[in-house]
């Protein structure tokens, strides 16, 4: 077994170890730590395969954000796990039957990717585009600023209506809370807002 | 011998070895930056600072670390004890292991990565895990309200910091730090640093920094006056002995960053001196000082004060700087100024 084969035996075990304790295990904040597992083990996978970029990519951005907000949100829920499974057992039959199905599509994707060969559209997914030397930043890059531009744009502009639509959704002014102006703070005049007064002993101000 | 060196156990003898001096040379420095960091403190608020332990107090950490590795480790009752022992660990680990990639000379590097940048930033937007963890495993409301906001902060500033590197990374034109140095050396010595083109990201980046680490002014999680220690205030012993230098690493680490990124790494800032490790420690020693005179001179911010710099001034300035340096790259203005792949180094 070469290291190479090693390594990749082993990133692939802590994967599914980190993705079948994500399933049963009680706590769901213990659930979400054991998908970060295999997010990380999914970016090990990634250098193996020679896609570093990617690898940094899923790291920083899945597991540095979007995780993050998971254990947010999971960690201030106060959950019932006994009506959980109530309601689990409802909707199991469902769930096995889209499991069912994702694992036939599975199955066929990768059968046809090993029997076939010949297909272009089968071969043509690789880690790493050619033609750019070992540096696959330079590479992705080149595909997705000019081979791919449009298409790129396009994604970009749909996830920007995505967050705008969100960010309107949830927008409220309150007209009934005061705000700090840091500007209008900052700008003030000290000449015009405050006054010296002189005031002699045991008189006061007369208003 | 170097037959041996190029077979897999050769490499891995070689690795290990690299990684054990560099730990124990990290460790011996940090006990002495600390102090330093006290000391700086002190003499600002002219107190004396540690002088007890050893000459002039020298040995003053030596002194805590034992305390703190002798010292009973209290677990809170109804604590998530696996997550408890192991958010600290986490914090650790995460702040040694973003040092493989930094290199301290022409080629110092335990794992010259073609996408260093890019890992360092990956590791440090991981730290914010052994926060989160610690604050919730504590099973206490303190810790819990201060593991939220050190994470929120810590997210926040993320994004700057990423907007600011992808800056330099276009005018280096290389996300290996051997590279983005390389790309500043020329004959100007000091001038030819990367703090000229892109000087007010120099400010934005160092900012940044002290609130991605938890350091004052920013150093919300631990505020006392609020949140007693933040995350930290159930860990003891030698749980928060990691957690202190998986920060304090943290820092060093934000130190060397801005060595490579805007002040030229181990090159020499006048033209004929060598080059060499020696340059590269002495900035990073400089901005450590910097880091302290901060702590002792600013006070501390308060929290959405903090979240709108982050989120209204320093994004759109960094986004902004970004377009504007593509665009001075491309077109190379000043003969390359901004576009230093272009001219060749």
């Amino acid at each position: 077994m070469t290291v190479v084969q090693f390594v990749f035996y082993l990133f692939a075990l802590t994967l599914l170890v980190g993705g079948i304790f994500t399933v049963i295990s009680k706590s769901p904040v213990h659930s979400v730590l054991w998908l970060i597992l295999s997010f990380l083990s999914g970016a090990g996978l990634m250098v193996l395969l020679g896609a570093e970029f990617v690898a940094m990519l899923l790291i920083i951005v899945y597991v540095g954000a979007v995780a993050v907000l998971f254990l947010f949100v999971v960690m201030m829920l106060d959950v019932d796990f006994a009506e959980l499974r109530a309601e689990m057992a409802k909707g199991l039959p469902l769930a096995a039957l889209i499991g069912l199905v994702l694992i036939m599509q599975l199955a066929m994707a990768f059968g046809a990717w090993e029997i076939g060969g010949g297909v272009e559209m089968l071969d043509a997914p690789m880690a790493t585009p050619e033609g750019a030397g070992d540096h696959n930043t330079a590479a992705l890059g080149l595909l997705l600023y000019d081979k791919y531009f449009v298409l790129f744009q396009l994604a970009g502009l749909i996830l920007l209506v995505a967050m705008i639509g969100a960010i309107v959704l949830t927008m409220r002014h309150r007209k009934d809370i005061k705000r700090q102006d840091i500007l209008a703070q900052m700008y003030r005049d000290p000449a015009k807002t405050m006054e010296l007064k002189d005031i002699k002993p045991g008189q006061g101000l007369a208003e | 011998m170097a037959d041996f060196l190029q077979t897999n156990l050769g490499i891995l003898v070689l690795v290990t070895a690299q990684i054990l001096l560099f730990v124990t040379i990290l460790f011996v420095s940090l006990a002495f930056l600390m102090y330093a960091d006290r000391k700086i403190w002190a003499a600002v608020q002219m107190r004396k600072g540690p002088n007890v332990v050893g000459a002039f107090g020298l040995l003053q950490s030596f002194a805590d670390f034992l305390k703190y590795i002798a010292k009973e480790i209290i677990v809170p009752s109804g604590a998530d004890k696996t997550v408890f022992f192991l958010a600290p660990m986490i914090s650790f680990v995460l702040a040694l292991i973003a040092w493989v990639v930094i290199p301290f000379g022409d080629g110092w590097a335990i794992a010259d990565l073609n996408v260093a940048i890019l890992y360092v930033f990956a590791m440090s937007s991981l730290e914010v895990y052994g926060v989160i963890m610690g604050g919730w495993a504590s099973n206490s409301k303190y810790p819990f309200l201060g593991s939220l906001r050190s994470a929120a902060q810590m997210i926040s500033y993320e994004v700057s910091i990423g907007l600011i590197i992808i800056g330099v990374i276009i005018s280096a034109g290389s996300m290996n730090f051997t590279e983005i140095v390389r790309a500043q050396d020329g004959s100007f010595g000091f001038f030819n640093w990367f703090w000229l083109p892109h000087l007010p990201m120099v400010f934005l980046f160092f900012i940044s920094a002290l609130a991605e680490t938890n350091r004052p002014p920013f150093d919300l999680p631990e505020a006392e006056s609020e949140l007693v220690a933040g995350y930290q205030v159930e860990y003891s012993s030698t749980p928060f002995l990691l957690y202190m230098m998986g920060e304090l690493i943290a820092i060093v680490l934000m130190c060397a960053l801005v060595t490579l990124l805007f002040f030229g790494g181990w090159l020499s800032p006048i033209p004929g001196l060598p080059d060499g490790v020696l340059w590269m420690v002495a900035k990073m020693c400089f901005f450590f000082f910097i880091f302290a005179m901060v702590k002792a001179i600013v006070p501390r911010y308060r929290y959405d004060q903090l979240m709108r710099i982050g989120w209204k001034v320093f994004l759109p300035m960094s986004l902004g700087w970004v377009v504007i340096v593509s665009f001075l790259a491309k077109f190379e203005v000043l003969g390359g100024f901004w576009a230093r792949w272009a001219i060749g180094g």
